[in-house]
């Protein structure tokens, strides 16, 4: 079972927390800022794997975690979850924000925290994966957005016809363009708050 | 085109997280967030009705404000009516922030379920996953009894749409895992475990965790998944990598998916039918034969999700342990591993060969590669990875290897990683036991883990090498000598001073014929440390010297000398300065022959399971150790805590030859020596076999108060936290009492506070005790009582304590009982029956016959007799085989002669035990008690 999937950048602010087993609020942000420093002081090119902290169980637990860019990715799981496999999913996941925001940077999940949240809620419920096949996970977020852009009524027209303009001559959606050793593009800005 | 375009969205949301971006500092940060609070909150509690878009937006911020680590505690209410729109965007965000925020609030609830159930039946797949969703996140009992009933409908019904039944599915198991008596499988088990079938991958996907979790639960029930799950991963595994066209994953087809399927197939044995069985490993070489192949893609993700798959296979392989030809197979594939460019795959392959270490078939193919995990210990760059390499040394080490695995660890800890190096010690201190073929090795190899590592080495493991140095008699004289070079050392470790102060007092004689470590020479090594020893390292000490005094008699001046400085005689330190007192005293008033007897060699300890293991397993959780374990036998104290080493090692002397001595040690006023041993004797016997009732519920001691009736010394209570010690001594009708409380953790407990409820025949006088206990302390309360009147009903102690938060409350009767304020009587046979005659008024004799429920071994039932502080008349009786006794109760408002016969029936295993009295509620009470005691 995954307790627990942290996204925070470089200076270790969380720019995304969800988890699955309940902690008070202050545990998590203890739990946040544990996983930051214990992830943080590691070399790149070491392992993916680490025994997690003493917060969040210690070392019943396994903290498995990419680093991109100026984000880190890290799922604590428990023992039932292959870390090989958990590794695969956070890939996926990096790689349906990418699709979803074009080019994801730190900015998207700031500004987005929402659609994260909904993107995660198609891959991951209540610590168990639900899909892990990117274009699924990609057609419900598509038909979530044409809801709302449905919903928005007027003042969504002109974006829908962009849409549509742009759809216009490709017979298929491009699948797996640029994706691979995906990096995250970080705009040249001061450091994030 | 992206899924989420960046133009649109909430301006005001936007703006607002760029101010928060562009706060210089922290305080502004949190003007800026309280500010926007405020906002919020007066819009929420506006007159004007919000619109659907404002709500959302004022929600958003919510959750940024909550990720940043601000309590939100208002939006509640807002958030569940967002729930009850018709328009998508608005309910999507009240699910979001309920299921961030909102735990198991129970008056919301309610309103939750309420707009859950509407979704639910709504019939629109897109509002029914977010409402399964949030059940999903929520998960509270009130939402399972809600629902638990309709959710395996809406999963099994044939027109639920995939994605519905993928969400469903892991709702459901949500709800299992939550409250398993609410969720009622029964009839739906065949449908889900059907579900393995299903033509959408993801809704298996799904229903895979599921089945899982549910198999593992209730095996039987679910047993037909074994044959679904082996045709369903052969079909996946013999796919061509273009088959499963969305499921494959950089070329490989659907690996999440046959990960899952090999753990569930690890919920059970190897399967039974034939035909599954042989298709099934059939798969399993598949896997083993692809690994082998070359890559179909450079890609990292490509190797990594085909390695997922081996990884599982090799697991299942190792589960079933049966067949050798996989297993061999599985090593050699973990071998190659071991040396691979990737550290993750070096990491996985040393954590599965520990699994596979303890497999008979393959435990010596797996020592094969011992040279490459030493390798691995020395030369990884990566702490996470050489854990895992001292782990696999542990876990395959034998009586072949130990030597070479044990120095590997040694030479390792000297620069091994602060995270690991308690745990490294309990295991190089465990494995140096375990294998030992010479004891010398033994004391050589913890010598040298106290000098590399002494800051780690925790009591455990020394305790543990003082119990088997005194318990081997062929190796006391290496130890000694070892130990007195290692004290050589201008440096050396505290921990080093507690063991070489033990062994040389025990055994220092052994060494002593040699002129380079002569008596004095022994003692002035020990005291040259001694100043810069903790308290119980040096109370410790001064145990050892009144030791050598009794060795040594030639280095009598020089220590009495050290005793009577004032440093020692007018230590601020209490112990220290008793310990010297009495230990002066006692090495000028007694003979030599009291002396010696006194101080005689310590006892063998009984054979038990090492500490050192308990407490490694402890540390890492079940399951990580390899050795099987007795529970709760944690505490493996040679004296009842180190500080106390001296009086314990005089008690125990005491026990087994009472000698006048006792009295100058002040353990027992009461004169009579007999009343003093079973009861001295017996806080040995409970702190070393018993070691107290570990863990034992709160809740009143019926249990460990009785154990006391008999004894005055030994550990009342125990449980995770804390740790209470009793030592009570009596005279007449007046008794003081001794509690200690021992705070087991690291943590100190605050508001400590206890309290002691006296029957009105009993008058106490109680100091109170300090209301913070840091963790690993010891603190100590002393209780004056006075015995006004007889009394049935104990007092109780009640103890309150917060430990993290946590308010504990533990109940407790004290071991204070009418026998308690016996004196013994001796007289002859004539005066006893005249006395017993003229007791015989029907009221004034209680009686009673009872099964024995321990042994009646004489011995045993003679310090029994003792410990209840009766005395026991021999040659009384005319039949041997019974036993007598008499005494006085000391009340303050009277004295009660108290008469007592106790015939066993060693045949029938029964005794019959008269008590006569001059008050019929003392004969009544005693009797009671007593009976307890066989």
């Amino acid at each position: 079972m995954i307790k627990a999937i942290l996204i925070f950048n470089n200076h270790g602010k969380p720019r995304l927390s969800k988890f699955y087993e309940h902690y008070s609020e202050d545990t998590e942000q203890q739990i946040i800022r544990e996983t930051f420093h214990l992830v943080s002081k590691r070399d790149e090119n070491v392992c993916n794997f680490l025994e997690g902290g003493m917060l969040i169980g210690g070392s019943e637990n396994k903290l498995i975690y990419r680093h991109y860019a100026t984000l880190y990715f890290v799922f604590c799981v428990d023992s039932s979850e292959s870390g090989l496999g958990i590794l695969d999913l956070i890939q996926v996941f990096v790689e349906t924000l990418d699709k979803c925001f074009e080019n994801v940077c730190e900015l998207d999940l700031i500004f987005h925290v929402d659609k994260v949240h909904n993107i995660l809620a198609e891959m991951v419920m209540g610590g168990m994966v639900l899909e892990t096949n990117m274009n699924e996970i990609i057609t419900q977020v598509d038909a979530q957005n044409k809801m709302e852009k449905s919903e928005a009524g007027i003042a969504g027209a002109p974006a829908r016809a962009v849409s549509a303009v742009k759809n216009m001559n490709l017979p298929e959606m491009p699948r797996n363009i640029n994706i691979g050793d995906i990096s995250i593009k970080v705009p040249n800005l001061p450091s994030f708050k | 085109m992206p899924a989420v375009s960046k133009g649109d969205g909430m301006r005001g949301l936007a703006v607002f997280i760029s101010d928060i971006r562009n706060c210089k500092s922290k305080e502004a940060e949190i003007k800026r967030i309280n500010k926007e609070l405020a906002n919020i909150r007066s819009k929420f509690k506006g007159d004007k009705a919000l619109d659907g878009y404002s709500k959302k937006k004022y929600v958003c911020k919510l959750l940024f404000i909550f990720l940043l680590g601000h309590d939100i505690d208002f939006g509640h209410m807002e958030a569940v009516n967002l729930l009850s729109s018709n328009k998508y965007t608005e309910k999507q965000i009240g699910y979001l922030f309920i299921s961030v925020l909102v735990n198991s609030n129970s008056e919301l609830i309610r309103l939750i379920n309420n707009a859950i159930k509407n979704d639910l039946s709504s019939r629109n797949p897109t509002f029914m996953c977010l409402a399964l969703h949030c059940i999903a996140n929520v998960g509270s009992r009130e939402m399972a009894e809600a629902f638990a009933g309709e959710i395996p409908r809406i999963l099994v019904a044939g027109d639920t749409m995939d994605s519905v039944k993928q969400s469903a599915a892991l709702c459901l198991l949500r709800l299992y895992k939550a409250s398993p008596d609410l969720v009622l499988m029964g009839e739906w088990t065949s449908r889900v475990v059907h579900l393995l079938n299903d033509q959408h991958m993801g809704v298996v996907t799904a229903a895979i965790s599921l089945i899982t979790c549910l198999s593992s639960k209730n095996p039987d029930e679910f047993k037909t998944c074994v044959s679904l799950a082996v045709s369903r991963l052969s079909r996946i595994v013999s796919s061509a990598s273009t088959d499963l066209q969305d499921y494959t994953y950089y070329f490989v087809p659907a690996p999440w998916l046959s990960c899952k399927l090999l753990r569930l197939l690890q919920c059970y044995p190897p399967p039974e039918d034939g035909a599954v069985k042989g298709r099934l490993v059939e798969c399993l070489e598949t896997i083993l034969n692809k690994a082998q192949e070359p890559p179909k893609s450079k890609k990292v993700q490509h190797s990594n999700a085909k390695n997922a798959i081996l990884f599982e296979a090799i697991s299942l392989i190792i589960h079933y342990d049966s067949e050798p030809n996989l297993l061999v197979r599985a090593c050699n594939q973990l071998g190659q591993f071991l040396q691979h460019r990737e550290t993750n795959l070096r990491y996985l392959a040393l954590e599965s060969m520990c699994t596979l270490a303890s497999s008979e078939f393959s435990h010596e193919a797996v020592k094969t590669h011992i040279e490459t995990v030493i390798n691995a210990l020395k030369t990884e760059r990566d702490v996470s990875v050489r854990q895992r390499a001292a782990d696999l040394l542990y876990a395959m080490c034998d009586r072949s290897n130990a030597k070479q695995i044990v120095a590997e660890m040694l030479s390792y800890l000297e620069t091994a990683d602060y995270s690991i190096r308690e745990e490294m010690v309990l295991k190089v201190a465990i494995l140096a036991e375990k294998y030992a073929v010479d004891y010398s090795w033994y004391v050589d190899t913890i010598l040298n883990l106290i000098r590399i590592a002494g800051d780690y080495v925790s009591e455990e493991v020394w305790y543990r090498v003082i119990q088997i140095v005194i318990n081997r008699d062929d190796v006391q004289g290496y130890a000694a000598k070892t130990v007195f070079e290692a004290l050589q050392a201008p440096a050396c470790h505290e921990n080093m001073v507690k063991v070489g102060g033990y062994i040389l007092g025990e055994f220092g004689n052994l060494i002593a014929g040699d002129p380079r470590s002569s008596p004095l020479v022994q003692f002035n090594l020990l005291h040259s440390k001694f100043h810069l020893c903790s308290v119980p390292t040096r109370a410790l000490l001064l145990s050892a010297y009144i030791k050598f005094i009794n060795l040594f008699p030639e280095t009598k001046a020089t220590i009495q000398e050290v005793l009577r400085s004032d440093s020692q005689i007018r230590n601020s330190d209490v112990e220290l300065q008793q310990r010297a007192v009495e230990y002066l005293k006692l090495s000028s008033i007694a003979s030599t022959d009291v002396l010696a007897t006194v101080l005689e060699e310590m006892p063998p300890f009984p054979e038990r399971e090492s500490s050192i293991l308990a407490k490694l397993k402890k540390k890492k959780g079940p399951g990580a150790v390899s050795v099987e374990l007795e529970d709760g036998k944690e505490r493996g104290e040679l004296n009842g805590g180190g500080d106390r080493g001296g009086d314990a090692a005089i008690a125990a002397s005491n026990a087994s030859t009472p000698s006048p001595s006792a009295d100058l040690l002040g353990l027992r006023s009461t004169a009579p020596a007999s009343g003093a041993t079973p009861s001295a004797g017996s806080l040995l016997v409970d702190v070393f076999s018993e070691a107290g009732p570990s863990a034992t519920s709160a809740g009143v001691n019926d249990d460990g108060f009785l154990r006391f009736v008999c004894k005055n010394n030994g550990v009342l209570f125990e449980n995770q936290l804390l740790q209470i010690g009793i030592k009570s001594e009596y005279r007449q009708n007046l008794g003081r009492m001794y509690l200690f409380y021992g705070n087991k953790t690291s943590v100190q407990f605050v508001s400590f506070n206890t309290t002691v409820s006296c029957p009105g025949e009993l008058f106490r006088s109680t100091k109170t005790v300090e209301p913070l206990v840091e963790g690993g302390a010891q603190v100590q309360q002393v209780i004056n009582i006075e015995c006004l009147t007889d009394f049935i009903d104990a007092p109780l102690l009640n103890i309150k304590f917060r430990y993290g938060g946590a308010l504990q409350n533990i109940s407790l009767k004290l071991p204070v009982t009418i026998n308690k304020f016996f004196q013994p009587t001796e007289m002859a046979a004539a005066d006893f029956f005249q006395r017993w005659k003229q007791l015989s008024q029907p009221q004034q004799e209680a009686q009673k016959i009872f099964k024995a429920s321990h042994g009646m071994d004489t011995e045993v039932l003679k310090a029994k007799l003792l410990g209840l502080g009766t005395a026991l008349l021999e040659n009384v009786d005319p039949n041997p085989e019974n036993y007598v006794c008499a005494g006085v109760i000391q009340t303050k408002a009277q004295q009660v002669g108290c008469l007592l016969r106790l015939e066993p029936n060693a045949q029938a295993q029964m005794y019959r035990l008269t008590l006569r009295s001059s008050k019929d509620t003392v004969s009544q009470r005693v009797c009671d008690l007593l009976a307890e005691q066989f």
